[in-house]
C-alpha cells in the first residue's frame, strides 16, 4: 500500500519561497497529474517527493512513513526524467538491470523481469543496443522499462513526453495510462500540457506560482474551476472572461447586453464562458464581432471581440462557418454553464 | 561541400604566421635535424674529428645495460607519476563536485601548483624533504623511517615521483572537473534513485563516462613524465644517487653535456623523439574518435 500524504509542504531556495504550503493526499494506485505553467514549481514538488530536493518545512509521507530524511534510494520510488537520463555507456538491458543488480536480486530473476518489461514495452529487439542507437520514442520506453522492472511503490514522471513529436506523444500517453492501470502503482506525473493532464490523471493538481490552485478530477476542474487561473488553464480553447456587473440573476456586460446568470452576488465580477458553451442563437444577447476564423474541420473557432468593445471573445461552432471578417454573430449562454469569479481575488463565487 | 572563399592575395597572412614558423624552425626543426645528424656521428676521444658511422650509436644503445635500465626506470617513473597525479586529481575533482560553499576558493587553490615553475617546485620538495632540516623526515623519524634521498635510491625515486605528480595534479584536476560537469545531472540522479550510493555511482557511472578524459590525460601525463620532469629531477636529485633517478631525458643531458658523448646523446634524443611522436599519433587517433563507450 503506498498512499502519499503532503502536509504543509514548503520549499525555499535561500530567501525565496518557491512552493507555499502545499497540501494534498494521494490514494494508493491513483494517477495524479501536477499541471501548471513553466516555473510554477512542478518539478520542484516532484523532486521533493523523490528525495532529490530537501524539504524546507512540512512533511511527506509515503505509505504512512515520513520520508523527509530518507535518501532517494530508500524511498522505493522510480522516476522517469524529461531527458530520459539513460546510462549512455550501458546497453538497454544493463540500463534496466542496474537497479536490480544493486538490490542484489538473483541473476535469473533480473533476467526474467527485464525480459518481461521489454515484452510489455515492445523493446525486446533493442535489448543489446546502446541508448544512442535508439530513437527518442524508444529511449522513452527504455526509461519506462527501467522504472517498471524495479516494481516500486511510486512512479514519478517529469514531463516524460515533452521531447517527442505530437503523434508519438498521444500514443505514448495512452500507453502510460494503460500501463499504470495494469500495474496499479501510485503515480505522480508532471506536465505543462493541459490536454495531457486531462487525459491521464485520475486527479489533477493545478499549481500556479507555487500555490495549489485546485486539486480535483478533470471533470471537477472543467465544470467548477476554483479560480480564474484554473478556468483559463483547463479546457481548450481557453475560457472567455468578461467583466460584468451582477444584480441578482442578471449580469450586464460592457456593451450593455444583459445575460441571465446564477443569482449569487451583486456588484462587479468576472464572468467566464467556455467557447464551446456559446450557443448559436440569432436572437441571443452576446454579439461577437468576427476578427478571425480557425477552421478545425469538425468545428470552427470564431475569434473576435464583444461588439463595440476591446474584450476578446472566442466561440466554437460545429461544422464549417464562413462568416466574413467584421460581421456580427450572436450567441446565448445557459446560466448553469456560466462561471462567476471574484474580480479582486479571482476565486470562484460560492454557489 | 563548402564553397571556398577567395580573398585577394596578399602578403599579410604569411607575415602573420611568419614568427610562429620562424620559432618552430629555429627552436624545433633545426635542433631536431641537428640531433638526427649528430646521432650518425662518432667523435674521437679528443674531440678533434668526427666519423660518420650510420646506426652504430643506436646499436651501442641497445647493448648498453645502463641505457636499458634507464628505459625501464623511465617506464616505472612515468607510470607512477601519471597514476598518482591522475588518481589524486580524480579524487579531488570528485569531492570538488560535491562542495557547495567556497567552491571557487577550493578550486583556485587546487590550480596554483600548475603555475609553479618545475625547478621551483623541485626546490620546494627538496626543502621539505631535506634529511636534516626538512619537516617530513622529522615526522617520518617517528614512524621509524630514516629519510635520506641523497643516499637511498628508492627514496630519491619516491621523492621525484611525488614532486612531479604534485605539479601535474592541478592540470588533471581541471580536466576531470570539466568532464564530470559535462555529465547530465539527471543521469547521476537516476542512479541515486536506482539505489546506488556515492561510491557506487562514481565507479559505475561517472568513471566510465569520463574514460575518454582518462585516456587523454594518460597520454598527456606520460609525455609530461617523459620530458617535462627534467627541471624537477635536476633540482631534486640530479639523477642520483648513482643513476637511480636518471630517466631517459636526464640521461640525454648527462651523457651529452656532462659525459660529452654527443653522438650517443643525440641517438638517445632521437629515440625520445620517436617516442613522443608515437604518443602524439595515438593521442590524435583517439581524439578523433572521441567517444569510448
Ligand atoms: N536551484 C534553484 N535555486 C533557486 N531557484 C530555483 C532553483 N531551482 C528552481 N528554482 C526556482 O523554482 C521555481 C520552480 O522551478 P521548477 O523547476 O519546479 O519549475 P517547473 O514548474 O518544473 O517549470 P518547467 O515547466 O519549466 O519545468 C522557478 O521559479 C525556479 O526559478
Ligand atoms: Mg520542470
Amino acid at each position: 500500500m503506498a498512499d502519499i500524504q503532503l502536509t504543509d509542504l514548503v520549499k525555499s531556495y535561500g530567501p525565496t519561497e518557491v512552493l507555499h504550503h502545499v497540501e494534498g493526499g494521494i490514494k494508493d494506485g491513483e494517477f495524479i497529474v501536477i499541471v501548471g505553467p513553466s516555473g510554477c514549481g512542478k518539478s520542484t514538488l516532484l523532486r521533493m517527493v523523490a528525495g532529490l530536493e530537501s524539504v524546507t518545512s512540512g512533511e511527506i509521507r509515503i505509505g504512512g512513513n515520513r520520508v523527509n530524511e530518507l535518501e532517494p534510494s530508500a524511498r522505493d520510488i522510480a522516476m522517469v526524467f524529461q531527458n530520459y537520463a539513460l546510462y549512455p555507456h550501458m546497453s538497454v538491458r544493463q540500463n534496466m538491470a542496474y537497479g536490480l543488480k544493486i538490490r542484489k536480486l538473483p541473476k535469473d530473476e533480473i533476467n526474467r523481469r527485464v525480459e518481461e518489461a521489454a515484452e510489455i514495452l515492445e523493446i525486446k529487439q533493442y535489448l543489446d543496443r546502446k541508448p544512442r542507437q535508439l530513437s527518442g520514442g524508444q529511449r522513452q520506453r527504455v526509461a519506462m522499462g527501467r522504472a517498471i522492472v524495479r516494481d516500486p511503490q511510486v512512479f514519478l514522471f517529469d514531463e516524460p513526453l515533452s521531447n517527442l513529436d505530437a503523434k508519438l506523444r498521444v500514443q505514448m500517453r495512452l500507453e502510460i495510462r494503460k500501463l499504470q492501470q495494469r500495474l496499479g502503482v501510485t503515480s505522480i506525473y508532471v506536465t505543462h500540457d493541459q490536454v495531457e493532464a486531462m487525459t491521464l490523471g485520475d486527479r489533477l493538481m493545478v499549481l500556479n506560482g507555487g500555490y495549489v490552485e485546485q486539486f480535483g478530477t478533470p471533470i471537477e476542474l472543467y465544470d467548477r474551476p476554483a479560480s480564474v487561473f484554473v478556468a483559463g488553464f483547463i479546457g481548450s480553447p481557453a475560457m472567455n472572461f468578461l467583466p460584468a456587473d451582477l444584480n441578482g440573476g442578471r449580469a450586464t456586460l460592457p456593451d450593455g447586453a444583459v445575460l441571465a446568470v446564477p443569482p449569487r452576488h451583486t456588484g462587479a465580477a468576472t464572468l467566464g464562458l467556455r467557447p464551446e458553451h456559446l450557443a448559436d442563437d440569432p436572437a441571443g444577447p452576446i454579439a461577437l464581432e468576427v476578427d478571425l476564423l480557425e477552421q478545425l474541420g469538425a468545428n470552427t473557432l470564431i475569434h473576435g471581440r464583444l461588439q463595440g468593445t476591446e474584450h476578446a471573445l472566442t466561440a466554437s461552432v460545429p461544422g464549417h462557418a464562413c462568416d466574413s471578417i467584421g460581421s456580427i454573430r450572436r450567441f446565448s449562454a445557459t446560466p448553469a454553464l456560466t462561471h462567476l469569479f471574484d474580480t479582486a481575488s479571482g476565486k470562484r463565487l460560492a454557489d | 561541400m563548402l564553397k571556398r572563399v577567395h580573398f585577394p592575395t596578399s602578403a599579410l597572412p604569411y607575415l602573420l604566421v611568419a614568427p610562429q614558423i620562424a620559432i618552430t624552425l629555429v627552436f624545433f626543426i633545426w635542433p631536431a635535424s641537428q640531433a638526427m645528424y649528430q646521432s650518425f656521428l662518432i667523435e674521437d676521444a679528443f674531440g678533434l674529428g668526427t666519423e660518420f658511422v650510420w646506426f652504430e650509436n643506436f646499436e651501442i644503445l641497445w647493448s648498453d645495460s645502463h641505457y636499458l635500465a634507464s628505459f625501464q626506470r623511465t617506464a616505472v617513473f612515468s607510470l607512477l607519476v601519471a597514476g598518482l597525479s591522475m588518481g589524486v586529481a580524480l579524487l579531488l575533482a570528485g569531492f570538488a563536485q560535491r562542495v557547495v560553499r567556497g567552491a571557487m576558493f577550493y578550486r583556485t587553490l587546487l590550480i596554483w601548483p600548475y603555475a609553479v615553475a618545475p625547478v621551483l617546485a623541485g626546490a620546494l620538495w627538496v626543502f621539505m624533504f631535506n634529511p636534516t632540516l626538512g619537516i617530513f623526515p622529522y615526522f617520518l623519524e617517528f614512524a621509524g623511517i630514516t629519510w635520506n634521498h641523497y643516499l637511498n635510491g628508492t627514496q630519491a625515486m619516491a621523492l621525484v615521483i611525488l614532486a612531479a605528480a604534485w605539479k601535474q595534479v592541478a592540470y588533471n584536476f581541471l580536466f576531470y572537473l570539466a568532464a564530470m560537469q559535462s555529465i547530465p545531472n539527471s543521469v547521476i540522479e537516476a542512479a541515486a534513485i536506482d539505489g546506488a550510493g556515492p561510491a557506487r555511482r562514481f565507479w559505475t557511472i561517472i568513471f566510465p563516462l569520463i574514460s575518454p578524459t582518462t585516456f587523454f590525460l594518460l597520454v598527456i601525463n606520460m609525455v609530461y613524465a617523459f620530458f617535462e620532469t627534467f627541471g624537477i629531477i635536476h633540482a631534486v636529485t640530479q639523477g642520483g644517487p648513482g643513476t637511480s633517478t636518471t630517466i631517459l631525458v636526464y640521461k640525454v643531458f648527462n651523457d651529452g653535456f656532462v659525459g660529452l658523448d654527443l653522438g650517443g646523446s643525440a641517438a638517445q634524443s632521437v629515440v625520445l623523439m620517436v617516442l613522443v611522436i608515437a604518443m602524439t599519433v595515438v593521442q590524435f587517433r583517439f581524439v578523433e574518435r572521441k567517444v569510448a563507450y
